[in-house]
């Protein structure tokens, strides 16, 4: 099997913490502990106020294993409340991102 | 994750705090909550779920939980409370209040909710059966909360309307009659954090991501408004002149749907005369935005076909709140885009199902004729105005402040507190109110835990059990959908349970009528011709059907609106009435138009010298609901201080470094905050979030968990700021000024 990723479409990412709460929930991670951090890039462009949010999944994230052995959706990816995070291989993501502008793939493992 | 079985049921109310909607599943292992999960074949979220449902098992499991019934045992503000028994407790109150309605009157017991919670029919049930017709939002300036909107589309067309997310539809965006908005004008509201009005925030993004353009109106650049076509940065408390100026706009270019004025409408000449006052010109003056910009965003909308509007609460909170709702409402009116595919759809509950009874009919049965005559001859408010008079039972929050004070024209005694951290949360003019509720015989709250109002005044705490532990119902437009107990926490009960258990004890009534709360459900769900048992069992929601009163699209034409069947609106003209009669009824002025906040660099300019700086209050904050969480771990990390929105301009002028603690003063008092500088609030304006008091500091007074020193609304002013007694709390538009914490000032 081929490595799995995590891929975010940050044009639609609203940085509303879900996926950040989904993952601790899921693996029962304390406070201070994060699987995913969403961050903040709020930046003066010339005529407007650039608003960016990008999650970064971190070591902690084991791609919710036995959330896909039990053919479930990462946490994070099922619960995004913008529905802008997918889960799958890489290859395939790739080919996502070819369609899509404003977006990233992570293969954290 | 092991667990036993799996309870879907809907999220309203304690727990993720919110105004519910969402299907939820909940992971049951040995009788605890172990998860709760998005569920995926609920059309209202489609799977997803926002942070504070996903924090429920720290919230459900927190130490700091109140699980059983409380008194108090030393001084009120000690801190020291005992526990009874649920009895005891029921007794206590039953006794108490039973008293004071002997001596004093039943209206002498103020019933005070908070905002959108599953709470609307217990509290009235409870204080309409004690005999009281003030059930209030107690602190809420101008009741400055959805009212005013709701009532100035009552009268504008006789009924309400939310943004068409084909919410309305099982089959949501693929439904073949929906179209999705060609542009949404956000206005006044940041969806992102949550639920506002019963509206899942995300829809927009759905809505966006197939094909929805944006206008946003805003004082502060939010996450839509970097995604938008244009963005309007407003000053706050102007809208009202903002939407008159758009309605000139659109009716001197001659951009609205002749054929639905033509048809569907009446008092347009006198909208259009009206509205002539306001030129782009002069409202950018007003507005602080530029002219071009307040000409293009109309056309742009008016253009539109479908176009839609989804609106927040700070309209509410503009001065003459009603009216700048009904110049809003106006917009939507005018273009065609009322009761339409993506435009803004007619909102009724499902089948007609409400929470609680409206019709004179039922309130008869079950009140008896004679209080429901009465009602309004005590209601605090009803007889200054009309409006809150004719519109809705609510009572009027800043007379009825006052009132606790001079006992004018009866005294105030006691107060039924419900989903309300009053002190830490909604009331304008903190230090008011808690003096005004410490002057109360006999003080009771119902909550989870222990905040700044409960350790201030509570006399008997009752423990309220969270949504994953309640039998309820939610018929908010849509779904009609049920709440499913999964488990039982300490001897935490429902508010419907507690309710309906002292509900009964001041009215006969009710007693022959309902053992159960599933009893009370059953009688509500009636219209819809289904029990809870069977909604439970059929999946725990229920869409509207197809050519009904309750189902989009086009039902003034089709004659689903009137009780007499006719097309046309549920007006006495039967037509969208821009000049409104109910409005000349109600003794205000039929036609919308603008007004200055009471404070401002306009209205006040020697003030504003001294307090050069706006103070808008109330951006929301995804972790938090109002005055809640701040105890919850996941979540108060994601937002962990209470901050002040700084412009760099000014901090750099100041010299306040991101980071450091600040103070924001004006003459009401001063309180601090921790500096975040950034570049989208508007330079001359800073944004403070509410509901913040510290759960980790002492509570005991004088602390109070920290309120004196980081609530917000020290600085603000309770109102009424308006004539129709709704609207205009100043929440938005109070001046103050900021100084680094160690200066002193002059
Ligand atoms: S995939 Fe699972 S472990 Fe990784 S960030 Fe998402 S929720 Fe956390
Ligand atoms: S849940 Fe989705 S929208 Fe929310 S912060 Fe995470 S990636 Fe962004």
């Amino acid at each position: 099997m081929g490595r799995k990723g995590l891929f975010i479409d940050y044009e639609y990412c609203t940085g509303c913490h879900t996926c950040e709460v989904a993952c601790k929930q899921e693996n029962n991670y304390p406070a201070g502990r994060w699987g995913i951090k969403v961050n903040e890039i709020i930046l003066e462009s010339f005529n407007k106020v650039e608003i960016n949010y990008l999650p970064f999944p971190t070591e902690l994230c084991n791609l919710c294993a036995a959330r896909i052995k039990g053919g479930e959706l990462p946490a994070c990816v099922k619960h995004c409340q913008a529905s802008c995070m997918k889960y799958g291989d890489l290859t395939d993501l790739v080919q996502a991102m070819e369609h899509k502008a404003k977006t990233v793939l992570f293969a954290p493992k | 994750m092991e667990y036993d079985k799996v309870v879907t049921t809907t999220a309203w109310s304690p727990g993720p705090g919110c105004h519910g909607g969402c299907g939820v599943k909940l992971y049951i292992k040995d009788g605890k909550v172990v998860k709760a999960e998005g569920d995926e074949t609920h059309p209202f979220n489609q799977g997803r779920a926002c942070p504070r449902l996903l924090a429920l098992t720290q919230y459900m499991y927190h130490p700091d939980r109140i699980t059983y019934p409380l008194k108090r045992v030393g001084k009120r503000g000690e801190g020291k409370f005992e526990r009874i028994s649920w009895e005891e407790a029921l007794d206590t109150i039953e006794a108490k209040l039973g008293k004071i309605k002997e001596e004093s009157g039943p209206e002498s017991v103020l019933f005070c909710q908070g905002t959108g919670r599953d709470i609307g029919g217990p509290i009235s049930f409870l204080a309409y059966s004690y005999g009281s017709p003030n059930w209030i939002q107690l602190g809420l300036a101008g009741h400055s909360c959805y009212t005013p909107r709701l009532g100035a589309m009552m009268a504008t067309y006789g009924d309400y309307s939310v943004l068409d997310a084909a919410q309305f539809s099982e089959k949501r965006y693929d439904d073949p009659d929906y179209k999705v908005p060609q542009i949404i004008m956000v206005w006044a509201q940041n969806p992102m954090p949550g639920c506002p009005d019963g509206f899942f925030g995300h829809w927009i993004v759905d809505c966006m991501k197939r094909g929805s353009k944006l206008i946003v109106i805003d004082p502060r650049w939010t996450w839509f408004a970097s995604r938008a076509e244009k963005f309007l940065q407003i000053r706050p408390g102007t809208d009202g002149a903002l939407a008159m100026a758009m309605i000139n706009v659109i009716i001197s270019e001659e951009l609205y749907d002749k054929d639905f004025v033509e048809q569907w409408t009446e008092g347009f000449e006198e909208l259009k005369h009206r509205a002539a006052e306001y030129t782009p010109q002069k409202v950018a003056e007003i507005t602080w935005i530029p002219e071009e910009d307040i000409i293009e965003s109309a056309r742009m909308y008016a253009l539109a076909k479908p176009a839609a509007i989804q609106w927040g609460v700070p309209i509410d909170k503009c001065p003459e709140g009603s009216t700048v709702a009904q110049a809003i409402t106006h917009l939507w009116c005018l273009t065609g885009n009322l009761d339409v595919p993506g435009g803004n759809v007619i909102a009724r509950p499902a089948y007609g199902v409400t929470t609680y009874p409206f019709s004179t009919q039922e309130m008869h049965e079950l009140y008896g004729e004679e209080f429901v005559k009465n009602l309004n001859e005590k209601r605090i408010g009803a007889n200054e105005f009309p409006m809150v008079r004719n519109f809705r039972g609510w009572a009027q929050p800043d007379l009825a402040v006052k009132q606790m004070f001079t006992g004018d024209p009866y005294p105030i005694k006691a107060c039924w507190i419900q989903t309300s951290n009053i002190l830490g949360g909604q009331a304008a003019d903190t230090r008011l109110h808690y003096e005004a509720l410490k002057r109360m015989d006999f003080v009771v709250v119902a909550d989870l835990f222990h905040n700044p109002t409960t350790m201030a005044v509570a006399d008997i705490i009752l423990p309220v059990a969270s949504t994953a532990e309640k039998e309820s119902f939610r018929s908010w437009w849509v779904p009609l959908q049920v709440i499913v107990p999964a488990v039982e926490v300490g001897e935490c009960r429902s508010d419907w349970e507690i309710n309906l258990e002292l509900a009964k004890r001041f009215n006969p009534e009710l007693r022959k009528r309902y053992d159960t709360v599933k009893q009370l459900i059953d009688d509500r769900l009636k219209p819809a011709g289904i029990t809870y048992d069977q909604l439970k069992e059929q999946g725990g929601w229920v869409m509207p059907p197809e050519n009904s009163a309750s189902r989009p699209y086009r039902r003034y034409e089709k004659g689903l609106l009137r009780p007499d069947g006719k097309p046309g609106f549920r007006t006495t003209s039967g037509k969208v009435e821009f000049a409104s009669k109910s409005y000349q009824d109600w003794g205000l002025d039929p036609l919308p138009y603008y007004s200055e906040p009471p404070e401002s660099e306009v209205r006040t300019p020697e003030l504003f010298k001294k307090y050069p700086l706006v103070m808008v209050t109330g951006r929301r904050s995804s972790v938090f609901f109002h005055s809640e969480h701040r105890m919850i771990p996941w979540l108060r990390e994601c937002d962990p201080y209470p901050i002040v929105e700084i412009n760099p301009s000014v901090a750099g002028k100041m010299g306040i470094e991101d980071g450091e603690w600040i103070v924001i003063e004006n003459d009401r008092g001063s309180i601090k905050r921790k500096a975040q500088v950034t570049p989208i609030v508007h330079p001359k304006v800073i944004s403070v979030p509410h509901g913040w008091w510290l759960p980790e500091e002492d509570g005991r007074e004088p602390n109070l968990y920290g309120i004196w020193d980081i609530n917000c609304n020290n600085l603000v002013h309770i109102g009424p700021g308006a004539k129709s007694g709704y609207g205009g709390g100043a929440y938005k538009t109070a001046l103050v000024r900021i100084r680094k914490a160690n200066e002193a000032v002059e």
